[in-house]
């Protein structure tokens, strides 16, 4: 178990559902970044989903019941941060909407959101890290998943950061900024529409001649890197932490060694 | 009950307030009586001098023309020289507007002029802009006999007179001066804002002029 | 007009295989994202005005009654009458009722989405006058009897040679041999052909972007002039507008006028910015005879002070849609009713009802690029997901999703049972992908790997990795 410094600040480590179940290498990543910039890391156990499936559903029960877990689970942190802007979001910008007519809860959610952050933007917003002291050879090319840039404002961040990793050049897509058809539950009761915005995000990733895609959320890689490899499109998908925390000997999203 | 009680009372349910209400009638009045200016932007707060370039460089990339002549008697030169340049017939129409009528048509051209409003079969009109707008380049004309709005959108080729001195910086300069002619809360039947020549992008996004008003708007500008 | 917005999927799947409409949408993507972007930038005080906009909205909702009263004095003080409607078809009947009195054979008509809305064209058809479209979209799109496509770009949907062959079956009196194949060809005739109508229309029927109280004046914006042909040549002018059109004051309308065009089509300014007021005055020589103003409300009342309230601010630019990646997907049409895009997605169950319209509010993936770009800052997705709560609480969503976001919930709020399942899940789902790393098909993932491969799992959850850390250190 670390240490508990004084000095030191103490984040939860919200790991996202997806990346606990999928790509536990994004959480480790997070760790490895978040101690790297002077923080004790935490993991609670009883954490399991933000309750964003829910909450765009209008199942505003189940998502009320989840977020007052995740609240009592996190609010005692210095931060509470999270690999992915969509979970983040749903935290931060989500969360203190959901108690209006509850003033305790409401109160809890507010100072529990305020600790809130997405992680790239806890590393440069937060803890002012400029260089993450690592390398990676090769063009990549980055993806602003929408709840990141448009709820919390990431977007420099990534970049900023990906400028400091030796050997590696970022070669910017078309429409960077623009969705890539994943939106949760959206891919799957809209399968066709979802394809039709998928294809176009592949097509602008193919043409950077990037070897490498990255962004800061899981549900956007898997979307785009099972898209890419349904039409052979040879572009490995890694999320951006890995690269920043050096953490990338494991394979990309979907492949094997 | 009425539609219109039925929609007010309506209105007032929602809102979750009385039509009686002192307060908000005050607020209401207020308002309508002093209109609060807002935002204006900085890009028309300039000096005559480079608000009449604004203007110029603004309403050629609208696609209107300018023309610039230092007094209201080289306007009619200015005009036959814009009907020649394009081959247009040295026909034209115009209202009773003062001004036009007293320049020099006669002695220094070859144009015969029509007087009225038009029925659609004119090629040519000219107009006297009640003012200018550098912020977009825009005419300002007042409906009435002196520039009938018919003049504005029937012949394929509309010139327009404007003085330098009548160019605001923005369109609540504008509002001002139409406020202190025609009085607070009243208006002429019709005010064009106009920025170039009529145009559509209907057609697979490709910009065309002359949809169904003029194709052409030249601005001949004195001073 | 007839709501097919449940065969939302239907007509979306249509349209993601109609080639001539894929082409036709690729002049939305960059066509107005860029010049919007363009304008935008070169404005330094854009972002103020968005503000000073929705205030003015916002301010103006909350007095709506007052302002409405005072619009009304003084359009009568002006000579133009005002006729109130609360439905659909009380607005029809009093249009009727005007055409019929003035013995209407023909009317011209600018482009009004409030028209569309209120079915005005069949029913004229239906009571022996003859409604000329003059956008030249609309026009376009009344030869084929298909409804707008887009609140400001009717014909966004279809290509020129379509409207050749359009326009060669609806003019043909026109010679044969003549060369259509270039737009200025198309719009020249356009042009001959509705200058003959606006000088023979009886009455002219527009919409309204503002209706100013302070004066009693209706604001057209328009780029062609066929607004302005509309109302200044027929003897009567009907003006057709819902409750929310009203603005307080001249220089209300002059701020959101500058974010209109901008947001719209990526100009500074529309061509044609008209206020009329009140009907020809002894000193006019031209303009009509007669205006007249029909305020309808069809739901906006009820709208006010509802978790629907900011949709009221909206000023139909069309900039939601020409952001939206599902749009610019399906077009239009898709929407099955007049509002199409995110604007449409919020806006249509409220008119037609959330069980009809149902799929428009699902159908987005919040990405949130409408909010981001709409001039009135309305938040689209935050009303979408509202009616997705009152589908939810009706039970209107279909089982399956029920049923698989309750299995989700459940294990949401049980982290032990959690844990538990996703160790057992995560480690059969790693050692059946580790082969290849994916999956080109998965039990209940058909949707997902219908187009695309479904990563898998690397075979230990985090929250095992994590506690096998903490018990080596």
């Amino acid at each position: 178990m670390a240490e508990n410094n004084d000095r030191q600040p103490t984040v939860g480590l919200f790991v996202t559902c997806l990346v606990d179940l999928f790509r536990p290498t994004v959480g480790f990543s997070a760790v490895k970044l978040i101690e790297q910039a002077g923080c004790n890391v935490e993991v609670p156990r009883a954490q399991t989903c933000c309750g964003q499936p829910a909450y765009n559903s209008g199942d505003q029960r189940n998502a009320k019941a989840i977020a007052r877990q995740v609240i009592a689970a996190f609010e005692s942190f210095d931060y509470i941060v999270a690999p992915s802007g969509s979970c983040a979001g749903m935290l931060k910008v989500h969360y203190p909407t959901l108690f209006a007519d509850d003033a305790e809860w409401q109160a809890r959610a507010s100072a529990f959101a305020d600790k809130v952050n997405e992680l790239i933007s806890f590393l440069c917003d937060i803890r002012g890290v400029t260089d993450v002291e690592t390398e990676f050879e090769g063009t990549v090319t980055y993806h602003d998943s929408c709840a990141g840039l448009r709820e919390l404002g990431v977007e420099s961040q990534p970049r900023a950061l990906l400028k400091s990793v030796a050997g590696l050049t970022l070669a910017e897509m078309k429409d960077a900024d623009v969705c890539c058809g994943f939106g949760g539950t959206f891919c799957v009761k809209y399968p066709d529409i979802s394809n039709a915005i998928a294809e176009r995000k592949t097509a602008d990733i193919a043409a950077t001649g990037a070897a490498t895609l990255l962004a800061g959320d899981l549900g956007c890689l898997m979307n785009m890197a099972g898209k890419l490899q349904r039409q052979n499109v040879s572009v490995s998908a890694r999320h951006v932490a890995e690269v920043l925390a050096g953490m990338t000997d494991v394979p990309p999203i979907g492949e094997v060694s | 009950m009425s539609a219109r009680d039925a929609i007010m009372s309506n209105i007032r349910r929602s809102l979750e307030a009385r039509g009686s209400d002192a307060g908000r009638r005050a607020i209401v009045i207020a308002r309508l009586d002093h209109p609060p200016r807002g935002v204006i932007p900085e890009r028309g707060q300039l000096p005559p001098d480079e608000r009449l370039a604004l203007f110029c460089q603004i309403a050629e990339e609208a696609s209107a023309s300018i023309a610039r002549v230092p007094s209201n008697d080289g306007i009619p030169e200015a005009v036959a020289v814009y009907l020649r340049d394009h081959n247009l017939p040295t026909e034209i129409r115009m209202g009773e507007d003062s001004l036009l009528a007293g320049l020099p048509w006669a002695s220094k051209t070859q144009i015969t002029i029509a007087h009225g409003p038009s029925d659609g079969s004119d090629a040519v009109s000219v107009s006297h802009a009640f003012a200018g707008v550098a912020e977009t380049g825009t005419v300002v004309l007042i409906s009435g006999s002196d520039n009938p709005t018919t003049l504005n959108f029937l012949p394929e080729t509309h010139i327009v007179m404007l003085s330098a001195e009548d160019i605001a910086g923005d369109f609540e300069t504008v509002w001002e001066n139409i406020r202190r002619r025609y009085g607070k809360g009243d208006m002429p039947r019709t005010v064009n804002m106009i920025t170039g020549p009529s145009r559509s992008a209907d057609i697979e996004h490709t910009i065309l002029l002359g949809a169904h008003g003029p194709k052409r708007l030249h601005v001949v500008i004195v001073g | 007009m007839e709501v097919t917005s449940p065969a939302f999927k239907d007509n979306a799947r249509r349209a993601l295989g109609d080639p001539q409409l894929q082409k036709a949408m690729g002049h939305v993507r960059t066509g107005f994202i860029d010049k919007r972007q363009q304008v935008a930038d070169a404005l330094p005080e854009f972002e103020q005005l968005r503000d000073s906009a929705r205030d003015i909205k916002n301010h103006t909702l909350e007095h709506l009654d007052l302002y409405l009263e005072a619009y009304e004095e003084k359009v009568r003080g002006a000579g133009g009458e005002v006729h109130y409607a609360e439905t659909s078809a009380e607005a029809r009947e009093h249009i009727l009722g005007i055409c019929q009195r003035a013995g209407a054979r023909i009317v011209t008509k600018g482009k009004s989405m409030v028209a569309e809305e209120i079915g005005l064209n069949d029913y004229l058809v239906a009571n022996g006058i003859e409604p000329v479209e003059t956008d030249l979209g609309e026009y376009i799109i009344q030869l084929r009897n298909e409804p707008p496509s887009h609140i400001i770009a009717p014909a966004v949907h279809l290509t020129k040679e379509q409207i050749e062959v359009d326009f060669r079956r609806a003019h043909a009196q026109l010679s044969p041999e003549r060369d259509l194949s270039e737009p200025t060809s198309l719009l020249t005739e356009a042009r001959g052909v509705l200058r003959e109508r606006f000088l023979a229309a009886d009455v002219g029927i527009t919409g309204a972007n503002f209706l100013v109280a302070e004066t009693g004046t209706s604001v057209i914006v328009t780029n062609e002039g066929n607004g302005d042909l509309t109302q200044i040549l027929p003897k009567v002018h009907i003006v057709i507008a819902t409750i929310e059109k009203i603005t307080p004051t001249l220089d209300d309308v002059s701020q959101i006028l500058r974010v209109l065009a901008r947001s719209a089509t990526g100009q500074e300014m529309s061509v044609y910015t008209t206020f009329s007021t009140g009907p020809r005055r002894a000193e006019d020589p031209d303009g009509p005879r007669e205006y007249h103003v029909v305020i309808l409300d069809n739901g906006r009342s009820s709208m006010l002070g509802s978790k629907f309230h900011d949709m009221l601010r909206c000023i139909r630019c069309g900039a939601c849609m020409n952001h939206c990646p599902v749009y610019q997907e399906v077009g239009g049409h898709s929407y099955g009713w007049v509002y199409p895009g995110p604007m449409g997605a919020v806006l249509t169950p409220s008119l037609v009802g959330i069980d009809a319209a149902g799929h428009l509010p699902n159908a987005s993936t919040f990405c949130g690029r409408c909010e981001s770009v709409c001039p009135m800052r309305i938040p689209l997705p935050k009303m979408m997901r509202h009616w997705r709560e009152d589908e939810f609480e009706r039970h209107l969503s279909p089982a399956t999703t029920r049923w698989g976001l309750g299995f989700w919930a459940f294990f949401a709020k049980h982290s032990r049972i959690y844990r538990l399942g996703a160790r057992l899940a995560i480690r059969i789902l790693g050692k059946l992908g580790s082969g290849k790393g994916r999956f080109k098909k998965l039990l209940f993932a058909g949707g997902w790997t219908r187009h695309r491969d479904f990563p898998a799992p690397e075979g230990k959850t985090f929250q095992e990795l994590w506690a096998e850390r903490d018990r080596k250190s």
